[in-house]
């Protein structure tokens, strides 16, 4: 079957519904928040419409900066783990029989169906002291003494982790379900161990794949502002978290959207700067 | 083909929104002797529902419907952005006072009209919160202590200061409120440490207060928003002591898990919450019909029984005794929160508190 490309005004009514929805409810949203960040803040009250940069001026600041230096490297290092973790399991999932691929996966989707907020209290109960995995580590003489593993750093990012793990398999299962298995026999053939074949030749060929989930689950894990507040320090808490703060807590709309316009720019920027890198190694 | 099941899902849709729009009014009339009241969600709702909105329906023939509410600022956002709108998500809330002097900014608050409050003579004069023209923008409700808690198989003996947050004994044992406004924790070190909370009148005295305050953060294991956070941690010893709500603690504590509430020699703080009234809500007559209501002392009493409240009316017109009083109150004086703080200085105080826990 061959697709044409789409020549009348007719051909092009299907993805006029999509279009009109992402409009609706993602177009004029965000239309809407940039307007607000230009808005002026009525201390003690809510905002006046105008016209002006004090939102965005207080949020340059050193302060505002390591909180967004934070929350980047904390996405980028769960994109990373993740991918590290779910490549490897997704590839040996895909050369499983498909009843052992059917109950992986289906235990997998149901991880997705727990909310971020039974995420961290499970999690923060499993590192917890009083109840947590260190008493296993105790009665079984490895540990002195039960110790609380939250709130920490490594909390934070196994919660998050955990949480983006299923993603990344979802994402990852359909490229390697369809990656050539004569590849890798090939590679066997010419005397490669299966380590080597998976690094040098499933690795590769699945380069871009892998990119396109990394940036997945950083845009993922960027927003997440539960899990840092509930396994981690004041000093883990993201930029959703202060965006949280704002506009929830101290009713503080323009500048909590300032931030926001601030993250979603970055991230794209971010987001633009690996394509294109990709590109360019791609051309090299 | 396709252009005709386009447009015929497009008028359906059109056609199903139209005609619910068109019943909703009168939905409303139907129900014209009702009121909506938003209540902080959770042990609190449940407890007016149960204890407090069926005897008022019988009293008075309005039908309550109440409407779970989340703690802090945020309702007030959302009744602001709703009234904007010209909508009610409740006719009437509990607000805290630092929501209250926000809202009044905004004149988001329906004057209260005192002459058909009849049983507004009861209130204690503080209780009543007034625009800064004399109008009334709500009437207390109800008003509640966070005091200093403590696990008792932890702490074997009750702490008697505010002091004990900076004991370096204690340290990483803490959990305390995150946030400048719903914590007073620049109260509770002013009273502590620098004579009173007139410390606070200055920005150095504010300062210095935080300077003070922030030789507890080692000692803070937990900055916590939501409440269920700390007290499953209180409850379980994993994080033995912080400041907490009084008359939850006492329900807990009654429930046979070992934490217990004191009140400082210092004092505990005081809080409380307003009935109040949206400018956008229809329902004004109803209104003050309930919280002429919830004025009554014996309403009061109830509450202090049931939800472990303090009242908002002079203690000596309701019939509680002296160990039911102590219950949910004590004698020492109370440290009352500096609200005019967080209305004209709200996001320097903000911007230096969020520096102080994330810095």
């Amino acid at each position: 079957m061959r697709r044409e490309p789409p020549r009348t005004l007719g051909d092009y009514l299907p993805i006029l519904f999509p279009a009109g929805m992402l409009t609706i409810f993602f177009v004029v949203p965000f239309g809407t928040m940039i307007a607000v960040s230009f808005f002026q803040r009525q201390q003690g009250g809510f905002y006046t419409p105008a016209f002006v940069y004090d939102n965005y001026a207080r949020f340059l600041s050193g302060f505002f900066g390591g909180v967004l230096g934070f929350s980047l490297m904390l996405a980028i290092a769960v994109a990373a783990c993740c991918v590290v973790l779910a490549l490897p399991f997704t590839y040996l999932l895909t050369r499983m029989a498909r009843r052992v691929q059917v109950v992986w996966l289906v235990a997998l989707l149901s991880v997705l169906s727990l909310s971020e907020v039974i995420i961290g209290f499970a999690w923060s109960t499993l590192f917890s002291r009083t109840a947590g995995i260190t008493n296993i580590l105790v009665a079984l003489g490895l540990m002195g003494e039960a110790k609380a593993l939250t709130p920490s750093f490594a909390a934070v990012l196994t919660g998050m982790v955990y949480q983006a793990f299923p993603y990344t398999v979802l994402v990852l299962f359909p490229a390697l379900v369809r990656l050539d298995p004569t590849l890798t026999e090939a590679a066997r053939t010419l005397g490669a161990s299966p380590l080597r074949a998976f690094f040098t030749v499933v690795v590769p060929a699945l380069r871009n794949t892998i990119t396109a989930t990394l940036i997945m689950v950083f845009i993922f894990a960027l927003g997440s502002y539960l899990l840092p507040q509930l396994l981690g320090r004041p000093q883990h808490w993201t930029l959703s978290v202060l965006i949280t703060d704002q506009a929830i807590y101290q009713s503080n709309m323009p500048f909590a959207a300032a931030m926001a316009v601030f993250l979603v720019l970055v991230t794209l920027g971010l987001v633009a700067l690996t394509v294109i890198a990709g590109r360019k190694g791609e051309a090299a | 083909m396709i252009i005709n099941s386009i447009k015929r899902r497009t008028l359906l849709g059109a056609g199903l929104a139209g005609a619910s729009m068109l019943a909703m009014p009168a939905v409303l009339r139907a129900q014209d002797k009702s009121l909506k009241v938003g209540v902080y969600g959770g042990y609190f709702k449940d407890s007016f529902d149960k204890n407090i909105f069926p005897e008022f329906t019988k009293a008075t023939g309005i039908a309550i419907e109440s409407v779970a509410e989340p703690t802090g600022e945020a309702w007030l956002v959302q009744l602001e952005q709703a009234a904007r709108a010209g909508q009610a998500p409740a006719d009437v809330s509990m607000m805290s006072q630092v929501a209250m002097l926000k809202g009044q900014a905004t004149d988001l608050w329906t004057p209260i009209d005192m002459t058909k409050i009849q049983n507004g003579s009861n209130l204690l004069d503080r209780f009543v919160n007034k625009y800064p023209d004399g109008r009334i923008a709500g009437i207390g409700a109800v008003s509640w202590y966070i005091t200093l808690v403590t696990n008792t198989d932890v702490y074997k003996e009750a702490p008697t200061s505010w002091q004990a947050f900076w004991d370096p004994a204690n340290a990483d044992k803490l959990g305390l409120l995150a946030l400048v406004s719903n914590s007073f924790l620049l109260e509770v070190t002013a009273k502590t440490f620098m004579g009173g909370t007139n410390a606070l009148d200055t920005e150095e005295g504010i300062l210095k207060t935080f300077e003070k305050l922030a030789e507890v953060k080692p000692n803070v294991r937990l900055w916590y928003r939501d409440e269920a956070q700390f007290e499953q941690a209180l409850k379980s010893g994993e994080i033995p002591m912080g400041q907490y709500y009084h008359d939850v603690t006492g329900l807990a504590a009654a429930d046979g898990h070992p934490v217990r509430s004191t009140f400082p020699k210092e004092g505990g703080i005081q809080d409380s919450g307003c009935w109040a009234l949206s400018r956008a809500s229809q329902k004004v007559e109803e209104a003050h019909i309930f919280i002429d209501y919830m004025c009554q002392p014996a309403v009061q009493a109830t509450l202090s029984r049931k939800v472990g409240t303090s009242p908002t009316v002079k203690r000596e017109s309701t019939d509680l005794t002296d160990k039911e009083f102590a219950a949910v109150s004590s004698d020492i004086e109370p440290i009352v929160p500096r609200y005019d703080l967080y209305q004209t200085k709200s996001d320097w105080l903000n911007q230096k508190w969020t520096e102080l826990i994330v810095g």
